[in-house]
């Protein structure tokens, strides 16, 4: 696990509060028109979609909210898309736990964050207890 | 982007024995909730055997809603309600198995025909 940075060359598409449910809905559907600008088929943009739903909720529940940067940036020849979730939560102590299937400390059933991983190209966390959580996810395809 | 989230209310039709619910938004948490406990207060007022839901619009469905559609036919069904979910978009079928979440309890069709079909058996059955 190593702190996450943004790359410079990456463009920045823009960068939303998730405070409320109304913000979860709001941003997936942004992260889900950019998906769509980008050139993914409809599969694909729904699996991102569902993807950042999972990790915003993840904010919501656990963290009180969040912070969410979207980016496009060329990843391996591959045009990304580049969704960072960042909040001041109570972070993570055992990482490797909450990515087990089945794993939940709150209301969820323990999808978030191994579903997340699933739907996506590449996935990032990194978390520091007291401190927060920092989770990027990239779709390209 | 302004849209007013909390004003909007998904209506539900009772034909002959059976309610009708067709989802047209992307519903935030308390909307699916709140959508939920209307459904089985509509169950109870007017006795329905079966309860449709259309989700053809929808455009994903995430761990949140598919608990709530899930926990919503259990519920029905202790109501003595079948609940028949209709119209999945192949896309948010093929991202609800990847995300590993089971919908237990939960019968589907392809559309609301078969749907209709699919709840009148199952009314029989019981019978």
């Amino acid at each position: 696990m190593h702190e996450i940075v943004s790359d410079k060359n990456w463009e920045n598409l823009g960068q939303y509060p998730v405070q409320t449910e109304y913000d979860i809905v709001k941003v997936r559907q942004i992260v889900r028109s950019y998906a769509k600008e980008t050139g993914m088929g409809i599969v694909e943009q729904t699996r991102i979609t569902t993807a950042v739903s999972e990790l915003f909720r993840n904010m919501y529940n656990y963290a009180g909210g969040g912070e969410v940067l979207i980016e496009k940036g060329q990843i391996e020849d591959h045009t990304a898309l580049i969704i960072t979730c960042i909040d001041q939560g109570p972070g993570i102590p055992d990482i490797e736990r909450a990515m087990t299937d089945g794993f939940t400390t709150g209301m969820g059933m323990g999808y978030g964050l191994p579903g997340a991983k699933r739907l996506v190209d590449r996935f990032e966390i990194y978390s520091v207890v007291n401190k927060g959580t920092t989770v990027r996810v990239m779709k390209w395809r | 982007m302004n849209i007013d989230f909390q004003e909007r209310r998904i209506p539900i039709i009772k034909i002959r024995d059976y309610l009708i619910v067709s989802i047209q938004v992307d519903m935030h948490d308390k909307m699916a909730v709140q959508l939920q406990s209307q459904i089985l207060h509509e169950i109870e007022r007017t006795g329905a055997k079966g309860v449709l839901i259309d989700i053809s619009v929808l455009e994903m469905v995430d761990s949140f809603i598919g608990r709530m559609l899930s926990g919503m036919a259990s519920m029905a069904s202790i109501m003595d309600a079948a609940v028949v979910i209709v119209g999945m978009q192949p896309a948010v079928a093929i991202t609800l198995v990847e995300l590993g979440l089971e919908m237990p309890g939960v019968n589907t069709a392809l559309n609301m025909e078969r749907g209709i079909e699919l709840l009148e058996k199952m009314i029989n059955d019981s019978l």
